[in-house]
C-alpha cells in the first residue's frame, strides 16, 4: 500500500537516517523504534506529506503521494504530538471540524457511537477547554475511529493516556487491522499488541 | 470543495464569535485613531476634511495588520494547520475560507463604521461613499495579502516586526489610491479610476495571494 524507497532525512545540518526503505501492506501493523531525536516524528511528517525528504521517494499504490494527493489524503491519517483540538468549541463540534477538513459528513449518531467508545459519551456539549488532556487525545481517537482512512499514522498516540485508554488504543489498532487497515506508529510506552507486528529501526542503520 | 469552504468559513466564525473581546480590538483601534486626531490637530472642518482620507485610509491599513496574526496562530499552535494540510480538499480554497472569515470579522465592520467616522472628521458626502466603496474593495486585499505574510512568520516568536517589514510594501499602492479615491471624490472629481484599480488589485489578490499562502504554509510546516 505505502512504499518508502532510499529516504533521507536531515535536520539542522545533522543526519537523521538515510537510505531508509521499508513498506506497509495491507493489514500491517509497523512500529517505528528509535531513542529521542532519531527522527520518528519527521520521519511520519515525511510520510505524510507535511515535509520534505532530502532524497528519497514515497509511493501510495505505486504512486508518489504528490501525483496522486488526493487519493493518499482521503485514505490516510495522521495525529500528530498537538492535540488540534479548540478551547472555544465543544467535543461534538472539534470532531465535526477535524472530519470536514476530510470533508466527510457524519450523523450526530455516528459521531456519539465514536464518543461512546472512547469514553467520552456524556461530554458532547462540554467545550475543549473544560477537558483534560487524556480527554482530548480521546477525541483525536474518536476522530480517527471515524475518519475511514485505510493508513492510520499515529505519532505516540498513548501520549496522556490512562490505562483505560492504553487499552483503548490498542484494541482500536487490532480491530483496524483486522478491517484490513494498516498503522504506523510510534510510542515509547509499552504497548502490547495481539498481532504480528514489523518495525523500523532509526538511529542504528539497520532496518528490519 | 465548496463545502469544505463553508464548513471552515463557518467554524472560524464560530470560533471569534465565542471570543468576542478579540474580535472588537481591530474595531476599537480603528474608531480610538480617528477620534484622537482631531484632538491633537487644530480642529477647523478644512484641516479635518484635509486629513480625513489619509488618517481614515492609514488607521484601517493598521488595524488589520494588528489583527493579521490570529489568522493562522492559533490552528499552527494547536496543530489543526497540519489537519489542514492533510485534508483531501485543495489547500488553497481552504485558505480562502480563513481569509474570507478574516475580512468578514476585520475587514467588514471597518467598512461599516467607516462612514460615521468619515462625518466626524467633516467629509462632504461624495467623499463618504468613496470611503465605503475604497475600503470595500481595499480591505479584502489587505486580508488576502496579509495572509501571506502571516503564513511566513506563523512559525516565528514574535514575528510581528518581520510580518510589517514583508506586508508594508505590498499596502502602500492600496493605501495610496484607496485615500486618493477619498481625497479626490471631496473635491467633487469622478473616482471610477482609483476604485477601477482597487477592484483589479482586488482581482488578482483574489486569484494569487491564496495559491501563494497555501505554497508559503507548506513550506512553514516542513520544518
Amino acid at each position: 500500500m505505502l512504499e518508502v524507497q532510499s529516504l533521507e532525512c536531515v535536520r539542522d545540518d545533522r543526519l537523521l537516517f538515510s537510505d531508509l526503505s521499508f513498506s506497509v501492506a495491507e493489514a500491517e501493523v509497523l512500529q517505528i523504534e528509535g531513542s529521542n531525536g532519531s527522527g520518528k516524528t519527521s520521519l511520519l511528517r515525511i510520510l505524510c506529506g507535511l515535509r520534505q525528504a532530502e532524497a528519497g521517494k514515497i509511493l501510495w499504490h505505486g504512486e508518489s503521494i504528490s501525483s496522486n494527493r488526493e487519493d493518499f489524503y482521503a485514505n490516510m491519517v495522521y495525529i500528530g504530538h498537538l492535540p488540534c483540538i479548540k478551547g472555544d468549541l465543544t467535543v461534538m463540534e472539534n470532531v465535526r471540524s477535524l472530519l470536514d477538513t476530510r470533508s466527510l459528513t457524519l450523523t450526530d449518531a455516528q459521531i456519539e457511537v465514536a464518543l461512546t467508545k472512547v469514553g467520552l459519551q456524556t461530554y458532547d456539549d462540554v467545550p475543549g477547554k473544560a477537558l483534560s488532556s487524556g480527554q482530548r487525545r480521546r477525541i483525536l481517537l474518536a476522530f480517527v475511529e471515524l475518519s475511514q482512512a485505510k493508513l492510520w499514522v499515529l505519532d505516540e498516540p498513548l501520549t496522556a493516556l490512562d490505562v483505560q485508554g492504553v487499552a483503548l488504543m490498542e484494541s482500536m489498532i487490532i480491530e483496524h487491522r483486522e478491517a484490513g487497515g494498516s498503522v504506523i506508529f510510534t510510542t515509547h510506552h509499552g504497548m502490547k499488541l495481539d498481532c504480528n507486528m514489523s518495525s523500523v529501526q532509526l538511529g542504528k542503520k539497520r532496518t528490519v | 470543495m465548496l463545502k469544505a469552504y463553508y464548513h471552515l468559513l463557518l467554524r472560524d466564525l464560530r470560533l471569534a464569535l465565542r471570543n468576542r473581546h478579540e474580535l472588537a480590538n481591530p474595531l476599537i483601534f480603528f474608531v480610538l485613531v480617528v477620534t484622537l486626531f482631531p484632538l491633537a490637530v487644530t480642529p477647523t472642518p478644512d484641516v479635518l476634511q484635509a486629513m480625513a482620507p489619509g488618517v481614515i485610509w492609514v488607521s484601517a491599513l493598521l488595524a488589520v495588520l494588528l489583527s493579521l496574526d490570529r489568522l493562522f496562530k492559533q490552528d499552527y499552535d494547536d496543530g489543526s494547520l497540519d489537519q489542514l494540510m492533510l485534508s483531501p480538499n485543495p489547500l488553497m480554497i481552504l485558505v480562502l475560507a480563513k481569509v474570507s472569515a478574516h475580512w468578514l470579522l476585520t475587514g467588514l465592520p471597518l467598512v461599516i463604521i467607516a462612514p460615521l467616522l468619515g462625518l466626524f472628521m467633516s467629509l462632504p458626502t461624495e467623499a463618504v461613499s468613496a470611503l465605503i466603496y475604497s475600503l470595500l474593495l481595499g480591505t479584502p486585499v489587505l486580508s488576502l495579502v496579509g495572509a501571506i505574510g502571516v503564513s511566513l512568520t506563523v512559525a516565528v516568536n514574535r514575528g510581528g516586526v518581520l510580518l510589517s517589514l514583508i506586508i508594508l510594501p505590498l499596502y502602500i499602492p492600496i493605501l495610496i489610491f484607496g485615500a486618493n479615491a477619498v481625497d479626490v471624490a471631496s473635491d467633487g472629481l469622478p473616482v471610477t479610476g482609483q476604485l477601477l484599480f482597487l477592484g483589479a488589485v482586488l482581482a488578482l489578490a483574489l486569484s494569487l495571494a491564496p495559491l501563494a499562502t497555501a505554497v508559503a504554509l507548506r513550506i512553514t510546516a516542513s520544518r
